[in-house]
């Protein structure tokens, strides 16, 4: 047990630091879900991407420098310091990277990894339909099987929902339905889809945060090539799963994303004149950051000595979630008659941080899955 | 960096955890509310070599640190040991580690209450050999001859309190620690509220499993799976932050304090928390007597509130950090 950084880490973070303070865009931040400041966005990506620094923990190859999970999060640390962009790449890096390397095809890593790390290829995730959220399992979109001299694999039909940045990005990751005659979560295959393919349409959804980047898929006897399906067909589920427990654990959310809000919030709190009604709950504010921060160093160790994270995954969803909501709600108290204006960042923060309990698994599905796997309470019966 | 134990703070803990279901089963900290200091019981830890952990090689002990003691202390409270085993050995040790009373310590021969500097009574002060207590300059070891003690219950029947007057003759004694005494007592509270929340939590679960209504256990209802779910995410995420304390001690570092004060924190309200929901997912039983949880959610309320409760602790990281 040791918390002290190691000679290669203190190296690293000061050389993450160093390249921050140099190249993080000046100015006011562009949202990252509208059209103009996903432009944006890519410039600043392609620079991650030169500097080596998107992907750090990633393999050389697809545009990484090979980082520990341990340097990963320092990098990430330092990176909210600095103030630095969203990742328009998130949802490509983290959900479907992790996939990529463990269930694609040499050629679909070939074909999808350098493109993604580098945001030449943007992707959204085609999960949930309009009949099926939680019960991911029931999705009811269809592939349907083609085989003609011209072509042989797959027909996409039917809508996927809640698509963050679905209006900007070119390709899509979905589960769709391959054979409706089994149980339901084993006739799904999981598929890489490009948007610009003829029979996409779709359909911007504006959020409660004023932002338009939501959208809604919709494919009309869609396209897909065997080639573009991950991990084998009607396996779609088990490649799921293995997307959705990096989603809630190690890699969505990093503690320097927590640790940089807590900054900044107890600067809001200087600002104000450090009003002491408001002490306890700044106090309260870095604890929870700090135990988030050491619970996830915990599983960082355990993922660098070769073990992997299971169901406490589902703690630590529930945990940052949770943590943001108050910390944009300690905001808002500070804030006092100025939260009723949308153009500030902490309101529209703390407008987005509503979401956090909902998206990647809402937290009531991740309390069941706590409960169930990690203190062995039983399914419902009936 | 690494967060992780060893092999040998998985040992340690194991060991004690095992030895202590032999030792100290329900019926012995039950015992406890029905009579004084169970003389026998300290013998049988003593043997364990838990009060010769942070006594020094030197003197008799095993020399080892915080993090260790934190280990052992988490099982102590797992199994709500009675009697001030946390002040002897988490406490008292090393704070009279360089001093003749270390060796009698580790050996088991001399029991050390210690004053909490926010309580006006000392725990166990009455049937301890010695007991340390605040002055002006520090805490002075004084053996039992030398005070006197007026007894009072705690909302705990296993935990006998007292209030010590010294006898005149006092201020020439030696002094020790200083804040180092509230740092080592409240991460040892800490340790033992995260193994009394996690026994209580435990105790739940296994009751949640087998009670059954409408036809299944009660474990299945949403309900009763998120309060549980909830009390464990408060005890996993106060765990590593006792043990990050407990690191900081042995390695000496400057925010060692703050980081002592955010254990206490999280593990107060871990622990309370726990013992909430404890009491609620087991109905009614739980709350008499004859079960044995009151005793474990008592041990709770008394080690929340001592060391500074969890407001105080909190205020002691603003006054750090903010």
């Amino acid at each position: 047990m040791d918390l002290r950084l190691t000679e290669r880490e203190a190296a690293f973070q000061a050389e993450c630091r160093a390249w921050l303070r140099g190249n993080v865009p000046r100015g006011p931040a562009l949202s990252g879900d509208t059209q103009a400041g996903f432009d944006a966005h890519r410039v600043w990506e392609r620079a991650l991407f030169d500097a080596g620094f998107a992907v750090v923990n990633w393999p050389e190859a697809y545009g990484g420098r090979g980082a520990t999970p341990i340097e990963w999060l320092l990098f990430e640390e330092a990176y909210y310091a600095a103030g630095a962009p969203p990742r328009i790449t998130q949802n490509g890096i983290f959900l479907l990277g992790p996939s990529l390397f463990e269930f694609g095809t040499p050629d679909q890593q070939t074909r999808y990894l350098r493109r993604m790390a580098a945001a030449e290829d943007l992707w959204c995730q085609g999960w949930s339909e309009p009949g099926s959220g939680s019960d991911l399992s029931s999705v009811r979109s269809r592939a349907t099987r083609v085989e003609t001299p011209e072509r042989t694999g797959w027909l996409l039909s039917g809508q996927k929902t809640w698509c963050t940045r679905g209006a900007y990005c070119n390709k899509l990751f979905g589960l769709f339905r391959t054979n409706p005659d089994v149980p339901k979560h084993k006739g799904l295959t999981y598929f890489l889809v490009a948007l610009d393919a003829p029979g996409v349409t779709v359909r911007p959804v504006e959020r409660l945060d004023g932002d338009p980047g939501f959208a809604e898929v919709f494919f009309d006897d869609v396209f897909v090539p065997d080639t573009d399906v991950l991990g084998g067909v009607d396996r779609g589920w088990n490649v799921a799963m293995a997307t959705t427990s990096s989603e809630r654990g190690l890699n969505l959310r990093s503690p320097g994303r927590f640790l940089a809000t807590v900054d900044r919030l107890i600067a809001l709190w200087k600002a104000a004149g450090r009003p002491e009604r408001h002490r306890e709950a700044l106090a309260r504010a870095y604890i929870d950051a700090e135990s988030y921060r050491l619970f996830t160093l915990q599983m960082a160790t355990r993922l660098a000595d070769g073990e992997s994270i299971g169901a406490e995954a589902s703690l630590s969803k529930v945990f940052w979630s949770e943590l943001d909501v108050r910390l944009h709600e300690t905001a808002m108290g500070l804030l006092a008659a100025g939260a009723e204006f949308p153009d500030d960042p902490w309101v529209r923060g703390f407008m987005f941080s509503l979401a956090g309990p909902i998206y990647a698994g809402t937290n009531e599905i991740q309390r069941n899955i706590v409960a169930e796997r990690l203190l062995g309470l039983p399914r419902r019966a009936g | 960096m690494r967060f992780a134990l060893t092999d040998e703070h998985t040992a340690l803990a194991r060991g004690v955890r095992d030895a202590l279901v032999r030792v100290c089963p329900p019926e012995r900290v039950r015992a406890a509310s029905e009579g004084p200091l169970d003389r026998g019981l300290w013998g049988a830890l003593a043997e364990l070599g838990l009060f010769s952990l942070r006594v020094p090689v030197s003197h008799e002990g095993l020399g080892l640190g915080a993090l260790d003691a934190a280990l052992a202390l988490e099982e102590l409270g797992r199994a709500a040991v009675p009697g001030p085993v946390a002040e002897t050995l988490a406490v008292a040790a090393p704070l009279l580690a360089n001093t003749p009373w270390a060796a009698r310590i580790a050996s088991g021969e001399v029991i050390v209450a210690v004053a909490d500097p926010f309580a006006p009574h000392v725990p166990w002060a009455a049937d301890a050999d010695a007991v340390l207590v605040p002055t002006t300059e520090g805490y002075v070891c004084l053996p039992r001859a030398d005070y006197t003690t007026a007894g009072r219950d705690s909302v705990d029947p296993t935990r006998r309190l007292a209030q010590v007057s010294a006898r005149p003759g006092v201020e020439s004694r030696p002094t020790y620690g200083g804040g180092q005494v509230l740092d080592l007592g409240a991460l040892a509270a800490a340790a033992q509220l995260v193994g009394l929340g996690r026994a209580m939590l435990d105790r739940t679960v296994a009751y949640a499993q087998v009670r059954e209504q409408f036809g299944q256990p009660i474990g299945a209802f949403q309900a009763v799976k998120h309060t549980l779910a909830d009390a464990l995410l408060a005890l996993e995420f106060a765990r590593p932050q006792v043990l990050a304390a407990a690191w900081a001690l042995d390695a000496g570092e400057a925010d060692a304090s703050m980081r002592v004060s955010m254990a206490k924190a999280t593990a107060s309200d871990a622990a309370w928390q726990a013992a909430r929901a404890a009491l609620q997912v087991h109905g009614a039983i739980a709350y008499t007597t004859e079960y044995d949880l009151h005793l474990w959610m008592k041990r709770t309320w008394a080690l929340a509130a001592a060391w500074g409760d969890a407001a105080f602790h909190r205020a002691r990281v603003a006054d750090f950090t903010l």
